[in-house]
């Protein structure tokens, strides 16, 4: 018994063929699209890795975009169209052929175009291609027509946009490289995925700036901050607006920065009761007067004044006006924000609340950095140099999904704003197109709806005055979902939370056709799951429903599915034409312009079609203008991947910035080129254009850069973006409930205008909150998303439901003590609208006030493709079944949307519940327990098994071993803070020393 | 850890069955028992029985039973392998004697008793062998004990004892030195077992989920989220764990049916034989047996394995 | 002989994980899974995947710690954990079969599945539950820390590492020969004062951790830092303003 019986033959086969062919293209298991490599053999997927080229994500990839194996094979796939055959909800469909489903939809569809095109209600959920798709519903001529964004974050995009033209999501990014502070408010994960990931490991391991997370939770991002602040939900503003007060008292604010970019020395007319007061004074020009120490007052226009952020001036017309700074100062110095005032609500120490002030200031002030960047302002004016100050913020739904979200949001660009730190050395920054010009544009199309006639522009947009909103003489909603009316005036992304309500209460009117997209808006992204499955299913007296038809296209058998009519199937992200443009949600980062294609990588085995190919087909059908030629015929009869390539938005302007032109070298502008997708594949998938160093910063006011967006249709001209300290679109709004002006809110709208639209950043009590027996519901009930989940499309996956198959109701242990509750104990979750019932799991890293749980989990039987007894429908709940999508009604009988006043968006984070323990009989599984819905007609079987991967597995390719490489994660970083550390990214040294070694 | 059926079996059935062979080796040797063949056939053929089932019981665990010679080869390093080379050496001077003793007892030769004795302690190392199999496993601290090695060889030796008691009093046979060593080694074992409970209970493995995770020096260490919701091999094979009320109820079953009861019954027989010493007898066997069966099935159900530590368990 | 090489392997490959940056994403247990499932022990079976109680092989899994400290306050944090490719590898000595072995040109502790019997008594010896049973395979698998990778040819060079590595969206994990004293990645966890989990179990793990940094600045049990106010009241603050900027 010598070795040769023993190890036989240990060799490994250190060098196995991997895959037949590897394909670039762009991930989308989330909405972050970074670029994969696709291994593939036999049409198989083997390995999917990052690309490392890709701007987005560099190499890496997250835990979804890993496992994009497991979601090509989930048995959820849907097959074929469908038609219902049962009632709304049970699931009971047909298949049927793509013609008979397209003439079905073209029936229902011509009908409402001959009648009024408003008729048809088009909400698209997850979009990648709101460009393509709103200008489909602009040319059918409806205008009620949205994405996902009102109940996603609008708050932050409106916020931004209105404050600093630009906004946080993906928009924007802090410096990276250079910060040495960071704030982030309320994230959990957010759109930028990776990018954030790989930015927070480099400013980590540089290891010199210190990172703050406030979020009543703290798991990871903030599990890894230097500093957690367990805030209370709700109260960020109060928080930021001491800081704001601390900054201001010891005079720790940037005062040329404010001066010279921000609208903070803009006068303000002082004259309460006229129809003026509160508005900029102007020159007849239109442009803003500011005071100067010695010149008087000046235009903005005038370069060489140096304009004072205070006192109080006389104007030509005798009417009194204060800069806009003294109004915001005299607001935030008042006792209501001193960090004693506002401790308690917000749960922070006033010491805490004092020091991160101090900190704040000490590292805008004290550490500014300073690049040797000369680079001209737009006025001409040269500098020699880019002043930083390198503290930086990013912030997302835990700010935007409450109903104070619009003004904590501006709150915090206020607080960016005074320590000077928006798109600077170590600040945050725009990413292209942003920033863009503030208040922005352009404005919602729709006020008119004829029969088959397109609408005059893109249905979303930005009002910039009460004159821009969509409402009808009375000042009623025109849109079904209320949106751009005086109950939510800069509803900027729509209200898809509250179009299935409003269909089935025909309120503010009717609708015809709900046509929906990938937004599983019967389940996870409603507020309100019981009642939202009860307007779908709802009926007339004559037995018809209420929504009359609903067309819904989705790729897998998601809740959603089972109350639709009629089912368009899409393909998988490996299995079609995709584009991410400029035009819509570009992949862009702060070093530059960028968009990106998908290629089918995949040949597909079922039948059915890329959504997007069925629009343009629709539109043939229905002789959409822009899809068809005089003679009728399809003007890209080859598809979406034909328009991608061939439509101009305005002459060389299309869907796609590279490769354009005859000859390949437009980059953002130039001629349609019939072989623009080859270069794209050529390239990985992906275009993108470097700033030059000149153009990195200060993109607001620089020169160079905002030439550049012209030449890239960013903006229509190369003015200066002007931030919004104080905003005179929102005093606009507050004139009109005042009674100015002859479009005014109805009579019982006024108060709320006038009370929301402040100009300068406000708080009040969330809406929810308000209002409701403390004593009853003391507890705030928030979500998060799981790094791994992808909403409620992660949970079909094999390999990420292994992950998170259910989910518990986590609290605090003191809490929980309190309460007599242990962990895995059932528990019944009660909000004033219904209860839901989920297991206990108990911490110590969360706000005690608060309880939460992972989003999106909970699934109803029989959807996606999983079995009745999978733990997601047994165990696992969702929020949702408690919050909802009305406010309690008010003295008149009128229930709002649970939604900001300003924007729409819905207040998810604003629930309030009170938890108890269940009953021994209660216990052992979730509620409330819908019905199974019915599996898809031929649905392919659930594993017993799954081994995935045997076959594939690489025969020996007989070559040679190499070496090994050494990797580090961060080699950069870490050469910066551990000595002896060679530099260059990743394994890449060879190839990155040259570039890094010159630095 | 957890309890698998076919490794209790294993473990209980073949050290009863070594236990047994080891005493009647000596016991043959030494002239102490009855040389009735139908006898000795029963009782070999019972020693050789409960082994061979223990033994292939314990294949019934594998993924790959037909590769079970394999485990032949690593007698060098591994404690399975070494067990399992010495099971197969085990049969061969035991199945040599027990065939010369029943069949051919007349004809002494010094050569077989040599072979006896060397049987004798070709069993010892077996049990030791299977013991070391778990006392060598540093990460499970219930296990790697110098109470494990001795534990296994005494109730081997126990079982051997009790069932080879109750098998001369079936017979009628006068049970002789074996009738007293029987209750002295139960009490015995109840001692032993007594002292690895209160050694369990003291003491904790030099492993904690601070020095798991080698977050100590923060603080104390809990476990927030799992890698799955669900349970996964680790899981279900390293992080069984018992709830303590179970425990001692099961603990009382081990003291009384396994120790406590066979002593009485089998001290009652020593002054009672005849048909109700039989009776006893018998019954003891069958305590013993279920006691033996539990005690080591709370072996592992008691067991804490390090790896539960990564998964909330405070301690190993 | 699964006796460990006689000669401990001078390289030792293996990975550092910076417990001070990861966020616990579970990226590197997926990406892992996705490459080894065609890898040297494909697959990595997954038993009723959408069923009641899914479970699968993975070599690499995620867990979240809370650690509290009522000095300090408490923190979170995520501890990825595979297999330490431990210079002590009591699953390679305790395998009766041979099949478990650590190989002496790099140290990497991998499973000869052809000669594995499933006894599971190497799960049983590691300290760390590394060892993966495939209960459908009938064998023993684990993190072969991408041997069929990191030396392939057949990759370009930024894939010719763990899986796990190249992947991490934070950039906590850092492969290379920590038996190398001069190696970079020696040289981090040199700087950064990397540890061994669980040393009173000699295994002399490869692998090493890196602790979480200390804190940052300031901190609430040290909440003395604030700013100066340059006035009394907030008419104040404005007048001394006024009087700074226009009397200038
Ligand atoms: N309680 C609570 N609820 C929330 C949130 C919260 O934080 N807490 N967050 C809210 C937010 S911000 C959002 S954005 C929503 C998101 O919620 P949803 O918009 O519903 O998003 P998903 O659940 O990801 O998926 C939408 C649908 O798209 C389908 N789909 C996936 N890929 C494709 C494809 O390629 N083609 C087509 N046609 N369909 C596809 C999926 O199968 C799914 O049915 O949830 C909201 N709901
Ligand atoms: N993996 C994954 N990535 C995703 C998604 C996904 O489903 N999965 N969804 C995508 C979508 S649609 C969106 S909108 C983004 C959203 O990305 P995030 O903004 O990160 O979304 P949430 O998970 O809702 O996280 C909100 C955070 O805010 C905290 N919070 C709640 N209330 C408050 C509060 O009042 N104040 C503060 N300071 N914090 C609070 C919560 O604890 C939570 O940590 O993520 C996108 N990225
Ligand atoms: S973050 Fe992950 S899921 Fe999202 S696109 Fe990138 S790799 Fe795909
Ligand atoms: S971690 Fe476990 S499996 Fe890996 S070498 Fe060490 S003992 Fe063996
Ligand atoms: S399970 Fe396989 S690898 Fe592990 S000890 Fe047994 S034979 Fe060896
Ligand atoms: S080294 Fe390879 S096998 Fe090991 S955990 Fe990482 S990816 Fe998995
Ligand atoms: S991929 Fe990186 S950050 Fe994510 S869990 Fe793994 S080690 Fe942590
Ligand atoms: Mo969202």
């Amino acid at each position: 018994m010598k070795d040769g019986i023993v190890t036989r033959d240990q060799r490994v086969d250190t060098a196995p063929f991997v895959s037949d062919e590897v394909k670039l293209t762009t991930c989308y298991m989330c909405a972050c699209r970074c670029g994969i490599k696709v291994h593939l053999k036999d049409n198989q997927v083997r390995y999917i890795e990052g690309n490392p080229d890709h701007p987005v994500n560099k190499g890496v990839l997250c835990a979804k975009g890993s496992a994009g194996i497991m979601q090509q094979n989930s048995p959820a796939k849907l097959q074929k169209p469908l038609l219902r055959v049962g009632e709304r909800g049970e699931g009971k469909f047909k298949e049927i052929e793509w013609s008979e489903a397209l003439e079905l939809a073209t029936g229902w569809l011509k009908d409402v175009r001959d009648k009024d095109p408003s008729r048809l209600a088009f909400f698209t959920g997850r979009d990648q291609s709101q460009s393509f798709t709103g200008w489909w519903a602009s040319q059918f001529g409806t205008r009620n027509f949205a994405a996902h964004g009102g109940f996603c974050s609008v708050n932050m995009a409106a916020a931004g946009l209105y404050s600093i033209g630009g906004s946080f999501w993906e928009f924007g990014e802090p410096d990276w490289d250079l910060t040495k502070y960071f704030l982030m408010f309320g994230v959990a994960e957010d759109h930028d995925s990776n990018p954030i990931k790989m930015g927070l490991g480099k400013l980590k391991t540089r290891g010199e700036a210190k990172f703050v997370s406030v979020n009543p939770i703290r798991t990871g991002y903030s599990s890894i901050a230097d500093e957690w602040i367990g805030i209370k939900p709700g109260t960020d503003g109060l928080f930021v607006m001491a800081l704001i007060q601390e900054l201001l008292k010891s005079d720790n604010v940037d005062w040329d920065y404010l001066g010279r970019y921000t609208n903070a020395a803009w006068l303000v007319i002082q004259d309460p009761g006229s129809a003026q007061d509160g508005l900029f004074a102007r020159d007849k020009d239109g442009n803003a007067f500011v005071a100067t120490a010695k010149d008087g007052l000046k235009s903005v226009q005038d370069t060489d004044a140096d304009p004072v952020l205070v006192g109080e001036y006389q104007l030509e017309s005798g009417q009194k006006a204060v800069p806009a700074f003294q109004l915001m100062a005299e607001r935030y110095l008042s006792e209501d924000y001193a960090a004693e005032a506002v401790s308690e609500k917000t749960g922070i120490p006033a010491e805490t609340i004092r020091r991160i002030a101090a900190e704040l200031a000490k590292v805008a002030f004290e550490e500014e950095i300073v690049l040797d960047i000369p680079w001209t302002d737009w006025a001409g004016r040269k500098q020699e140099k880019m002043i930083g100050r390198p503290v930086s913020m990013h912030a997302m739904r835990g700010i935007s999904a409450h109903s104070n979200g619009f003004h904590t949001c501006r709150a915090i660009h206020l607080l960016q704003m005074l320590l000077g730190s928006i798109d600077v050395p170590g600040g945050f920054r725009h990413k292209p197109p942003f920033p863009k010009p503030c208040p922005p544009g352009p404005k919602p199309a729709g006020h008119e709806s004829k029969a088959n006639t397109p609408l005059g522009g893109m249905p979303l947009g930005f009002p910039q005055g009460p004159e821009d909103l969509l409402v009808d003489e009375q000042g009623n909603p025109k849109r079904i979902d209320k949106a751009y009316s005086w109950e939510y005036p800069l509803a900027a992304h729509g209200l898809m939370h509250m179009v299935i309500h409003n269909a089935w209460a025909s309120d503010p009117c009717e609708i015809d056709v709900l046509f929906m997209y990938m937004s599983n808006m019967g389940w996870n992204s409603t507020m309100n799951v019981p009642d939202t499955v009860r307007y779908l299913t709802d009926k007339k007296a004559d037995g018809s429903y209420k929504i009359p038809h609903f067309i819904y296209s989705d790729a897998y058998h998601s809740e959603t599915v089972a109350y639709a009519d009629l089912i368009l199937p899409d393909t998988t992200y490996l299995e079609r034409w995709d584009c991410i443009s400029l035009l819509d949600r570009p992949i862009c980062s702060a070093h530059g312009a960028a968009d990106s294609i998908r290629q089918p990588v995949i040949t597909l085995d079922r039948d059915v079609r890329p959504f997007q190919d069925v629009m343009l087909d629709l539109g043939v059908m229905l002789g959409l203008p822009g899809m068809t030629d005089d003679t009728g015929a399809a003007k890209y009869p080859g598809g979406y991947s034909d328009y991608m390539v061939n439509h101009e938005r305005s002459p060389g302007i299309g869907p796609l910035a590279g490769w354009r032109g005859e000859d390949k070298s437009g980059q953002g502008r130039g001629a349609p080129n019939p072989d623009q997708l080859n270069s794209y594949i050529e390239n990985g998938c992906f275009w993108e254009k470097h700033f030059t160093p000149e153009q990195s910063y200060y993109k607001f006011a620089n020169k160079a850069y905002l030439e550049e967006a012209v030449y890239m249709g960013f903006m229509g001209a190369p003015d200066p973006v002007v931030m919004q300290v104080y905003s005179e679109t929102m005093q606009k709004f507050r004139l009109a409930a005042q009674g100015h002006g002859d479009r005014q809110p109805p009579e019982h709208l006024r108060e709320r205008v006038g009370e929301f639209f402040d100009p300068l950043p406000l708080w009040y009590v969330p809406f929810e909150e308000e209002g409701l027996d403390e004593e009853k519901y003391p507890l705030h009930a928030v979500t998060q998303r799981p790094m791994h989940m992808y909403h409620s499309w992660g949970s079909q996956n094999a390999w990420l439901r292994q992950i998170t198959a259910r989910n518990p109701l986590f609290m605090h242990v003191d809490t929980a003590k309190e309460l007599g509750i242990e962990d895995d104990d059932w528990l019944w979750v009660k909000s004033p609208h219904g209860r839901v019932k989920g297991q206990a799991k108990l911490m110590t890293g969360v706000n005690k006030y608060t309880v939460w749980t992972w989003n999106a989990i909970g699934k109803r039987k029989g959807a996606w493709g999983l079995k009745d007894v999978a733990p997601e429908a047994t165990k696992g709940f969702l929020l949702n079944h408690i919050i909802s999508e009305l406010l309690p009604s008010k003295e008149d009988g009128y229930r709002y949307s649970n939604s900001d006043p300003v924007t729409g968006q819905a207040a998810w984070y604003d629930l309030k519940v009170s938890i108890e323990k269940c009953q021994e009989a209660e216990c052992g599984e979730t509620s409330p327990m819908l019905d199974a819905q019915d599996a898809i007609p031929n649905k392919s079987d659930c594993l017993e098994i799954s081994r995935y991967g045997a076959a594939l597995s690489g025969a020996p390719s007989g070559k040679d071993s190499l070496p090994h490489e050494e990797w580090i994660g961060n080699r950069e970083e870490n050469a910066s803070s551990s000595s002896g550390i060679r530099t260059g990214h990743g394994n890449r040294i060879a190839e990155t020393q040259g570039e890094e070694g010159t630095k | 850890m957890h309890p698998a059926k076919s490794v209790i079996f294993f473990t209980t059935a073949s050290g009863g069955g070594y236990g047994l062979l080891l005493i009647l080796l000596l016991g043959n040797v030494f002239n102490l028992l009855p040389t009735y063949i139908f006898f000795l056939l029963v009782c070999y053929g019972l020693a050789f029985i409960l082994i061979a089932a223990g033994l292939l019981s314990s294949t019934f665990h594998l993924g790959h039973p037909e590769r079970a010679w394999r485990a032949l080869t690593q007698w060098r390093s591994s404690w399975l392998s070494r067990e399992g080379v010495m099971a197969i050496v085990t049969f061969i001077p035991t199945g040599l004697y027990a065939l010369y003793v029943i069949f051919f007892q007349d004809s002494f030769s010094a050569l077989m008793e040599l072979i006896g004795l060397v049987g004798a302690v070709c069993c010892v190392i077996t049990v030791y062998c299977t013991a070391m199999i778990y006392a060598s496993l540093k990460t499970i601290h219930a296990w790697s004990n110098r109470f494990v090695p001795y534990g296994y060889l005494l109730l081997s030796l126990t079982t051997g004892m009790v069932l080879i008691t109750g098998m001369m009093m079936v017979w009628g046979y006068d049970t002789g030195i074996f009738g007293w060593l029987s209750p002295l080694l139960l009490l015995g074992s109840l001692y032993w077992k007594v002292s690895y409970w209160r050694f369990l209970d003291q003491t904790k493995s030099v492993s904690s989920p601070e020095s798991a995770t080698g977050l100590g020096e923060f603080g104390a260490v809990s476990l927030l989220e799992a890698p799955h919701t669900e349970a996964n091999y680790l899981m279900q094979e390293m992080g069984f764990s018992i709830a303590r009320k179970h425990s001692e109820k099961l603990r009382k079953i081990v003291l009384w049916a396994g120790f406590g009861a066979p002593f009485i019954l089998l001290a009652f027989a020593l002054f009672q034989a005849g048909v109700i010493g039989g009776i006893a007898a018998v019954l003891a066997v069958v305590l013993a047996g279920i006691g033996i069966f539990v005690e080591r099935w709370l072996f592992f159900a008691e067991a804490k394995h390090t790896v539960a530590m990564y998964y909330g368990a405070k301690d190993a | 002989m699964t006796s460990l090489p006689t000669n401990s392997p001078t390289k030792k490959l293996g990975l550092v994980i910076d417990l001070d940056i990861c966020v616990g994403c579970h990226a590197c247990a997926v990406n892992c899974k996705e490459w080894n499932t065609s890898g040297h022990s494909a697959p990595l079976t997954d038993q009723d995947p959408y069923g009641a109680d899914p479970s699968g092989v993975w070599f690499n899994r995620i867990h979240s710690f809370e650690v509290e400290n009522e000095k300090t306050g408490g923190r979170t944090v995520n501890f990825p954990k595979s297999c330490l490719h431990c210079e002590d590898a009591p699953c390679v000595t305790v395998c009766p079969t041979g099949a478990s072995y650590k190989r002496e040109e790099d140290g990497i502790v991998l499973v000869n599945a052809d000669h594995c019997i499933g006894c599971k008594l190497c799960s049983w010896a590691c300290p760390y539950g590394a060892r993966e049973y495939d209960e459908d395979a009938g064998v023993m698998k684990k993190c072969t820390l991408c041997v069929d990778k990191i030396y392939n040819p057949n990759l370009p060079e930024e894939s010719r590492v763990p899986a796990c590595v190249s992947t991490c969206p934070v950039g906590a994990r850092s492969f290379g020969d920590l038996g190398d004293p001069n190696s970079d990645v020696s040289k981090l966890v040199e700087s950064r004062g990397g540890y061994d989990l669980m040393p009173e179990q000699e295994c002399k793990p490869t692998n090493k951790y890196l602790p979480p940094r200390p804190k940052k600045q300031g901190s609430p049990e040290n909440d003395t830092m604030a700013l100066t106010p340059m006035a009394d009241s907030s008419a104040g603050v404005i007048s001394r303003w006024v009087d700074k900027f226009l009397s200038a």
